[in-house]
């Protein structure tokens, strides 16, 4: 089991910690993750998130391989711009999600922590000739800071004004003399974003977000995993294994919007084929009364026959609503459709409903 | 760790303490504590009679479903409706504010096999 730099700083704030994608990781600290959640929708969350993966490419052929592998569009893309995109198998399914950032002379590519040595294997497999393919995961720590006043906690701390990076750009400042690449991302739905730095700087860098937080009268908390999921959950954004895995493609998950269909990449002949054939299923978000989904349970039709599962499913703390994400069959994917989910071995009534379930004020 | 020393309890966790011929029934501050924030509580109909050991209902917290165990056999006379509105109850005051049912007994005795405060607390320790 790996565990991350902060993992005695988790152990003594009192963190619940459990694996996740073979590191053992904080599930929620004493605050509760309930609250967790909301501290993070109200002012700023800090999470730490070192075990994601990132991966550096560069040389002359770099351009046409990130394009080739990737199924977003990237070559319109100034440096420091970030972008969300896919990386699908030759039959179009989502091996993994990715963050994909154009820095000057290289690219930069975020990965997962579970899929790293999957998707490490389909770059190399893919590699070219002039094209280098470095993994940083281990040198580079990744926080993430999120929520309403992220941005101004950052520009107290930085060198510089995040404030002036536009949403999906980043940029490089200093920390207390810290080296930190800045991605105004993030997986919340909140404003903030990303830090990558050197790994031995990592607690140094998360004590003083904290405690310049507590100076300045910026509510700052620590938030583990549980919030996390939930916060992303509400925020519509996907989590692999879940929404998207090696057995889903982008079109039945509603992610055509990150294919790039003008431009050649590896899965598109496939996703194309789904396309003109129609997805078999579509991914809905459900409201459910009575009852707690969870990944796994079924979904049924009013007339009780299945017609789909739920891959994701909990108590969403800010819009207080009980809701699943599921693949239904396209015929009860309209919103407003009346279904069931079984809970418990007892069906329940849940209703299609639009995703996200959750937009920010920033964004509204 | 807060016990209810005129409480009993079950390894699983569930208490059960004497109120007049009825009991009152719910989860250990231990069993809170330990599934941290609760969501959601899945309770038995009024009426229905349940043996020692089957589950009552289910308790959700943010991450995992629990099953919820009889701590004795009895007919189901009354449920906290508080907390379908307010499942952090639970969380809050697990053994006044965060009730979950009241029995009648169907076999008295079967309180003699509970732990008693000490006894649990020694159990749950051991966790």
């Amino acid at each position: 089991m790996n565990s991350t730099r902060l993992h005695d700083w988790h152990i003594a704030a009192g963190a619940k910690m459990a694996p996740f994608a073979g590191y053992e990781m904080p599930i929620s600290y004493p605050t509760g993750a309930l609250e967790e959640h909301l501290i993070c929708r109200r002012s700023v969350g800090l999470f730490d998130i070192d075990h994601m993966g990132q991966v550096e490419l560069s040389g002359p052929g770099a351009d046409a391989f990130v394009s080739r592998i990737v199924s977003a569009t990237v070559l319109d893309m100034k440096d420091w711009d970030a972008r969300y995109s896919l990386l699908l198998s030759d039959e179009g399914t989502v091996i993994d999600d990715l963050f994909v950032y154009r820095l000057p002379g290289q690219w930069w590519i975020v990965i997962n922590a579970g899929n790293r040595d999957v998707d490490l294997a389909w770059f190399k497999k893919h590699l070219p000739a002039g094209v280098t393919l470095v993994d940083k995961s281990d040198e580079t720590y990744m926080i993430a800071i999120q929520g309403p006043r992220a941005i101004e906690l950052m520009d107290a701390v930085s060198d510089r004004k995040v404030s002036g990076f536009p949403r999906f750009t980043s940029g490089e400042l200093k920390i207390a003399g810290i080296p930190v690449l800045f991605g105004r991302t993030g997986y919340t739905g909140e404003d903030g974003g990303e830090l990558f730095f050197p790994a031995e700087g990592a607690e140094r860098l998360w004590k003083l977000l904290l405690g310049e937080g507590e100076r300045l009268g910026i509510e700052t908390r620590a938030i583990g995993l549980a919030a996390r999921d939930s916060l992303r959950f509400e925020a519509g954004m996907p989590l692999h294994g879940h929404e998207i895995t090696p057995s889903i493609n982008p079109i039945e998950a509603g992610f055509k919007w990150a294919c790039g269909l003008e431009k050649d990449f590896i899965g598109k002949q496939a996703v194309e084929a789904v396309m003109a054939a129609g997805a078999k299923r579509r991914l809905v978000g459900l409201e459910i009364t009575g009852g707690v989904p969870r990944e796994g349970y079924e979904v049924q039709s009013t007339a009780g026959e299945g017609i789909g599962e739920c891959v994701a499913g909990m108590f969403c703390p800010t819009v207080k609503k009980y809701a699943a994400n599921a693949f239904v069959a396209p015929a009860f994917a309209k919103l407003g459709t009346a279904v069931k989910v079984v809970i418990h071995g007892r069906p329940r009534d849940a209703i299609v409903v639009k995703r996200p379930l959750y937009v920010p004020a920033y964004r509204r | 760790m807060n016990i209810d020393k005129s409480a009993r309890y079950r390894t699983s966790h569930e208490f059960a303490r004497k109120d007049g011929a009825e009991f009152v029934a719910g989860i250990s501050d231990h069993a809170q504590e330990s599934l941290g924030d609760i969501v959601f509580v899945e309770l038995p109909e009024v009426g229905k009679t349940i043996k020692q050991g089957e589950t009552f209902g289910v308790v959700e917290s943010v991450k995992a479903a629990s099953d919820l165990y009889m701590p004795m056999s009895g007919r189901i006379t009354a449920v906290n409706g508080d907390l379908a509105g307010d499942p952090a109850l639970v969380n809050k005051d697990c053994y006044a504010k965060g009730w979950m049912i009241r029995f009648a007994p169907a076999n008295p005795p079967e309180w003699d096999g509970l732990l008693d405060a000490a006894a649990y607390e020694k159990e749950a320790g051991k966790e």
